[in-house]
């Protein structure tokens, strides 16, 4: 039995939640943990308006917590999180998504990040529309936002409070939750203690699962914001809420909210069985069709498929998988994606012989610490996703930053001796979990590992001598950010996917590979470049309004081939204006939907120049994203890259060595991508050094003074 | 010859079914628009639509990513 504490209470403000109404509280919460400032800030018209809620309010807020100079580990750093107008919903499927945000520790600049879970729906029903959390504890807090006792408080946290994730889970269950029904509404956000060692810390959001009674865990995993959580000293967010039913957004019209949702449901009962199977396989799908398009990263995105998959596919998973029904992470969901394995029986670690819950794997897991490390056990990637999620650490940083690792070690460059002793082969799952329980640890290599591949490369290039071009070719992060799990050399646009996003390589912002390199429907730098502009914008209001984005387009109803656009999916597009009218009272439009994430994507370039690197140096992307490297990789696809020297260039493979051919690809595949980044600035009114214009800022709403400020220093 | 997307050309035999040319291109990904010549083909007939020569085949992958 644990020891029930009296937490000894730091700092407290009484409270009256706000009534939501039309999915908004009108106030955010301010929590400085320096000294204790505990204060409700009002949500201004133009804040509401302008920012909409989610994402957008995260970085107003942002921006107005800090200074230009701001680091990562800078007291004024602050931890933003906020749902959405539409988060809280349980009409439509997706609708509780929480956005977190914060200055990065991998980038430097704003990192936005998305979990599923129960936080920030309650949060709202709690009173509040978003909260900050600024400054640096003296001990380690806990901050409780306890509703039905109308009070913010910051606890202190005891000797015994554990860190890691799912033990501080079952510690908080026990000291703040009296019964089975306080359980169901409570939830919070944690880290661990890979968080605090690393600076790829993820944050958990929880879950109470009713029909597991246990807690569960999806991660706001990109950018290190655990880090910033754990340097705060903060070893949890919770968040306490009175009893709930389905209009607790308060809609404006919950009826036409109920009736869209109703279609969609219809919709996905009918179509996921025989399309992606997101109810009984989740993102999993998508690990064999990737490798039959040979788009899977193997062996850090140096090829695209491999023959062992079919050990690590979908089917497997469904396999183990262990409750066999679908799985949602918020009320509601019917696409219900969110699976897990009950009972794994751990084999490494400090919790080796201990049976736990492992949430997922997902594709980006799989794929990060499997295929693309050359793992293809699913035993070793349960044990990897369960370490990383409770010392809150970032899979795909993990799973990105062990390939790039293990190619260096391969390539002969990278020895024992370096690593500690560490074999760090591809494929070798003793090692990367040795790796991983160092890095929580702060030890050895797994020290290094931490700092992700950024850090990595120059503390290889001047204490191991290895040659630095070859650490920027192959090491898979921008701007500071690992890579995502996608292989990108033969589409383009995705490229510019990843290179352009605002806050570095991740396919939340657009996935266009299909389009372009498949389906070939964007033959053009402009074809490009409009792509470039309509789906991140998309793509962003999802982040906006607390949705998940998976049911705009993981099934889809095959009388959308009718449409004009079938790639935007126009029916589900429809859907989503209904909801949000249906929460809000607004009448928007479509149109109008883009309108708000250009609003909030231009303020977050501006946001990275205002921090000193949102310019056209800081879109580049390291040629393994963009071509073949290696002589070994070019030969695996050889057929492939000799026909595009003859296509592309009118060349004679077979006059060629391969020097000159590698030469060759990375010089057009080089001017390419330049190209594409002149096509993409013009279309969304940037200047050729990706400064948002006078004009579009203008356009925009956005010209504050603050914000025209940044850009004129530069323009 | 067929040409596929508007880039890539494969060869033809008589009789061959949309259902065919999906499997010979590996085309896996369940939710694909197909049309042949600009007329779209009913997702639940690609066993039995047949692919003339010379036609200008479409597959729309609708994948946009997790």
């Amino acid at each position: 039995m644990m020891t029930r504490h009296t937490l000894k209470v730091l700092a407290e403000a009484p409270y009256e939640p706000a009534a939501l109404q039309r999915g908004y509280t009108g106030q955010t919460l301010y929590v400085n943990v320096s000294d204790g400032c505990i204060t409700a800030r009002p949500v201004s018209v133009n804040m509401r308006e302008t920012f909409i809620g989610g994402r957008g309010f995260d970085l107003w807020l942002l921006w107005h917590g800090i200074r230009d100079t701001t680091q990562w580990d800078d007291p004024e750093n602050e931890i933003v999180i906020a749902s959405g107008p539409c988060g809280g919903t349980t009409q439509y499927p997706g609708s509780g998504k929480s956005i977190a945000a914060a200055i990065s520790p991998l980038t430097g600049i704003p990192i936005d990040s998305n979990a599923g879970g129960h936080f920030g729906p309650y949060l709202k029903f709690a009173g509040w529309d978003a909260i900050e959390v600024q400054g640096i504890a003296e001990q380690e807090v806990i901050i409780l936002i306890n509703a039905p006792a109308g009070k913010v408080q910051i606890l202190a946290a005891p000797d015994d409070c554990p860190t890691n994730t799912h033990l501080l889970g079952h510690w908080l269950n026990e000291q703040l939750a009296e019964t089975e029904e306080d359980r169901k509404l409570m939830a919070f956000v944690s880290a661990g203690h890979g968080s605090e060692h690393t600076l790829m810390g993820c944050l958990n959001f929880s879950l109470y699962d009713r029909k597991r009674k246990d807690l569960r865990y999806k991660q706001a995993g990109r950018g290190g914001i655990g880090t910033v959580l754990r340097h705060k000293r903060v070893k949890a967010l919770v968040v306490r809420t009175h009893p709930f039913g389905g209009d607790a957004n308060r809609p404006a019209d919950l009826n036409r909210i109920a009736m869209t949702g109703a279609d969609m449901h219809r919709e996905v009962a009918r179509w996921d069985p025989v399309q992606n199977r997101m109810r009984s396989r989740g993102t999993s799908f998508l690990v064999q069709i990737m490798d039959d398009y040979d788009l899977l990263p193997v062996k850090n995105f140096q090829y695209g498929s491999h023959p062992e998959t079919p050990k690590i596919n979908g089917e497997i998973w469904e396999k183990r998988y262990t409750q066999h029904m679908p799985d949602g992470c918020w009320f509601g969901c019917t696409v219900a994606c969110a699976h897990a394995v009950d009972n794994y029986k751990l084999q490494t670690g400090p919790y080796a012989g201990s049976c736990v819950i492992v949430d997922g794997p997902e594709y980006e897991t799989i794929a990060g610490v499997g295929s693309n490390c050359g793992i293809f056990e699913p035993e070793v990637i349960l044990e990897i996703n369960f370490y990383c999620d409770t010392y809150g650490i970032d899979t795909i940083s993990f799973g990105t930053g062990m390939a790039f690792v293990m190619e260096c070690f391969e390539a002969g460059v990278l020895t024992r001796e370096m690593t500690g002793g560490l074999d760090l082969a591809f494929g070798n799952a003793n090692s990367a979990l040795e790796a991983l329980h160092q890095m929580a640890a702060g030890e050895g290599f797994g020290k290094i590992l931490g700092q992700g591949i950024r850090r990595m490369k120059p503390i290889f290039a001047e204490s191991f001598g290895i040659d630095r071009q070859f650490l920027d070719d192959i090491g898979m992060e921008a701007k500071g950010l690992e890579f995502s799990e996608y292989v990108t050399k033969e589409s383009l646009a995705q490229q510019g996917g990843y290179g352009l996003a605002n806050k570095g390589p991740q396919h939340d912002e657009a996935w266009l590979i299909f389009m372009d390199q498949v389906n070939n429907q964007l033959p053009t730098f402009e074809d490009k470049a409009e792509a470039l502009h309509y789906f991140p914008m998309w793509r962003t209001w999802f982040g906006l309004c607390g949705f998940c984005k998976l049911p705009w387009n993981d099934v889809v109803d095959p009388k959308n081939a009718t449409t004009d656009e079938p790639t935007k999916i126009p029916h589900h597009v429809a859907n989503y204006v209904e909801i949000y009218n249906g929460v809000t009272g607004a009448e928007a439009t479509a149109d109008d939907l883009i309108r708000m994430s250009e609003r909030v994507y231009n303020f977050q370039r501006i946001f990275n120049i205002r921090m000193g690197h949102g310019l056209r140096d800081h879109d580049a992307i390291p040629y393994r994203s963009v071509g073949p490297v290696t002589a070994a990789e070019y030969a695996s696809r050889q057929e492939r890259y000799d026909r595009q020297l003859v296509d592309w260039l009118g060349l004679d493979p077979a006059t060629m060595t391969m020097e000159e051919k590698l030469a060759r690809h990375r010089v057009t595949r080089t001017d390419r991508y330049e190209k594409l980044i002149d096509a993409v600035y013009a279309r969304r009114g940037w200047t050729s050094q990706g400064i948002p214009m006078l004009q579009t800022v203008r356009d925009l709403g956005i010209d504050y003074p603050e914000v025209l400020e940044v850009i004129q220093k530069h323009l | 010859m067929i040409t596929i997307n508007q880039r890539d050309r494969v060869a033809w035999h008589a009789g061959m079914t949309v259902a065919e040319l999906l499997a010979t291109m590996a085309y896996t990904y369940p939710q694909i628009i197909v049309s042949i010549d600009g007329v779209l083909v009913p997702y639940d007939t690609y066993d039995q639509t047949p692919i003339p020569d010379e036609s200008d085949v479409r597959v729309i992958h609708l994948m946009a990513g997790g």
